[in-house]
């Protein structure tokens, strides 16, 4: 019907017009950092590598680009545990009147604006390292501690949702057939919940690596990570190095959703 | 003593008593229905035998044992669940297995009972797949499988056909009950389908908001129910409500005089007649009455019946053709007689007449 093709081919448009604006920084970020020239202008006079060779020599971006990368490993090797962990229990627990504020103080970092988080999280640290007579601020530990704060609401957003979905006639049959709870919960519940923590893993570390507003006050002298680094290059120079090390953030990070995506279907959790 | 006891158990929840002091006892081998509408707490009462719901108050015995306060995995019992409640990230294999390896029972063992279990639910070759992998009918046999490879001292059904369709449901009915009887399983099975009782089960407790109404053979259920509630829901009655009087005599509201088996007065209120035990005759003896509607229905036919103001159903064989009963049209005069010993007074609750009694 006429009526009808006529709404397809809108919706198409509008789903086309929706992914070009989503994509379009992303590829223009690409595009430029293989122009040669350093003012950005179209056509470029040639293009080049050369801002990849740029990027790789100063060793800030390289020293930035290991300290996020461990950063984000080990804020999500003990973040989703977790966030894991507290979906379970607000999910499970009998937590009755506390259960609402406990879910609106788990997700609560979501809503905070990173900057905010940041300088509350540095007045803390000033004051615990009073406390504890040793630094925390400029610490990898002192790093590690807010970048779980990142991945916690996320963990516990996807786990939880993976549990809304989880059958509990099967760990309830598993029960029946002899096994304990811990074995329940091992063999049963944390299989058929994978999809929700292979994601929650995914999620914290792109939260993790990408991170700058909450980071940017913690950091110290050689311990940089990449977005802080890249904000300092700003700085002094505008030229597409910063294109071709984002350029390579992007390319970690899709070459990370499409390994996860062979696991388990994100489109299933997300 | 039986292999399961169940011994005034009850389950009250905020709002609702989901069961009130249910007894029953299932023999060694014995196959037990509990059949009831939705909601007359036939799961609770399964799940209380399998562990999952606490009893409010009562006792739970399998084979001479008290485990009212065992914990499921102590508790010996095989079920299968109305969702099937297969392990998705296990094979067929693993599934069925599961239990024997919870039991720590040796690899070999382990493999050939698997494998015999299979056998047994016509599951062979399949052992590798995934359960998302199986039709419907194909998921259904691996939750049997997984449940009775581990030999369990009670065996509990959960609606386990609901979810096939008609056809496949009436062959997993006789599959099913061929290897409780053969495996000599003792086993309790929860429907709220009525034919689906009365082929399966050896004795069956018909359940009504939370209690038991009565407990018997199909037979002893449909020839002498306790109640109108269980003479209504075992098959089709007619249930009418009326007065007796001297015994032997049931007056209707119309008027009417009705014979039927001389009980005291304080049995009941309400007459049970079942419908294929009322002859329709055209002449002869019995109560004149006269026939609101004809249905046929190829090897039977229903007589409709009006009399006295008494609505009354009458089902019988399709008679030959000549015969004066196959011209019978609705206003025409008719003759309704029966055994009064088939029309008993049963005692009825309120809501125990459903509207179309007849
Ligand atoms: N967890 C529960 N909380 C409150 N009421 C319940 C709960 N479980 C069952 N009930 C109530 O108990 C009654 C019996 O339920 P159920 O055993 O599931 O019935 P059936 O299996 O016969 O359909 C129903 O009225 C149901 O609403
Ligand atoms: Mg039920």
């Amino acid at each position: 019907m006429a009526g009808s093709r006529l709404q397809r081919a809108a919706f198409g448009v509008a789903v086309t017009g929706a992914y070009g604006l989503i994509l379009a920084p992303v590829l223009a970020v690409i595009v430029i950092s293989v122009f040669s020239q350093e003012i950005v202008s179209f056509p470029p006079q040639s293009l080049s590598l050369a801002w990849y060779a740029n990027a790789w020599e100063k060793r800030e971006f390289a020293r930035g680009f290991a300290t996020s990368l461990q950063l984000a490993l080990v804020a999500t090797a003990i973040g989703v545990p977790l966030g894991t962990a507290a979906a379970l229990a607000l999910s499970r627990a009998r937590l009755g009147g506390v259960r609402g504020a406990l879910n609106t103080l788990l997700l609560g970092p979501l809503a905070v604006p990173g900057v905010v988080a940041g300088t509350a999280l540095y007045l803390f640290y000033v004051r615990a390292e009073f406390w504890v007579d040793d630094d925390i601020k400029g610490t990898f530990p002192g790093l590690v501690a807010a970048h779980v704060l990142l991945t916690i609401p996320w963990t516990v957003r996807l786990v939880a949702a993976s549990l809304q979905g989880l059958d509990r006639a099967a760990e309830e049959a598993a029960a029946n057939l002899g096994a304990r709870p811990f074995t329940v919960f091992r063999r049963i519940t944390l299989p058929m919940l994978r999809p929700g923590v292979v994601a929650a893993c995914l999620f914290s570390f792109i939260q993790s690596f990408e991170n700058l507003e909450l980071t940017l006050l913690l950091v110290g002298p050689g311990r940089t990570t990449l977005p802080v680094a890249m904000l300092n290059y700003l700085e002094f120079r505008v030229d597409p190095t910063l294109a071709a090390v984002a350029t390579v953030q992007i390319a970690l990070v899709g070459a990370l959703m499409l390994i996860t995506d062979r696991f388990v279907s994100l489109s299933r959790v997300v | 003593m039986g292999t399961l006891t169940l011994d005034a158990i009850s389950r009250r929840y905020a709002t609702t008593v989901a069961v009130e002091r249910v007894d029953l006892d299932v023999a060694q081998g014995e196959f037990v229905a509990l059949l009831g509408p939705s909601g007359c707490g036939k799961t609770t009462t399964l799940r209380m035998v399998a562990g999952f719901v606490p009893p409010s108050s009562g006792r739970i015995l399998i084979a001479g044992r008290d485990v009212t306060k065992a914990p499921p995995h102590g508790r010996d019992t095989g079920m299968v669940f109305q969702s099937y409640a297969l392990f998705p990230h296990m094979t067929v294999g693993e599934n069925v297995a599961f239990g024997l390896e919870m039991r720590k029972v040796a690899r070999a063992e382990r493999d050939a009972r698997v494998r015999e279990a299979l056998r047994l639910a016509r599951l062979e070759g399949l052992a590798d797949r995934l359960p998302r992998q199986l039709s419907g009918g194909q998921q259904q046999r691996v939750a049997l499988a997984r449940a009775l490879v581990v030999n369990p001292a009670v065996f509990l059904l959960d609606e386990p056909l609901s979810n096939l369709d008609a056809k496949l449901r009436a062959e997993v009915r006789i599959e099913i009950r061929a290897l409780q009887q053969r495996l000599g399983l003792t086993t309790l099975f929860v429907t709220h389908d009525q034919e689906e009782a009365l082929t399966m089960a050896d004795r069956l407790v018909v359940m009504e908001r939370g209690r038991v109404r009565q407990i018997g053979t199909a037979e002893a259920l449909y020839e002498r129910p306790a109640d109108a509630f269980v003479a209504g829901f075992i098959g089709r009655c007619n249930l009418l409500r009326g007065t007796p009087e001297a015994p032997g005599r049931f007056r209707t509201p119309g008027g009417a005089l009705l014979p039927c088996l001389p009980q005291q007065a304080h049995h009941g209120q309400v007459l049970a007649l079942r419908p294929e035990r009322i002859a329709v005759a055209t002449a002869g003896d019995g109560l004149a009455a006269r026939l609101v509607a004809v249905t046929y229905l190829g090897a039977q036919t229903e007589y409709h019946l009006d009399l006295a103001g008494t609505r009354l159903l009458a089902i019988a064989p399709t008679p030959a053709e000549g015969d004066p009963r196959r011209a019978l049209a609705p206003g025409d005069a008719v003759l309704a007689l029966w055994d009064p010993a088939e029309a008993r007074l049963l005692p009825a609750e309120p809501g125990d007449l459903p509207d179309d009694a007849t």
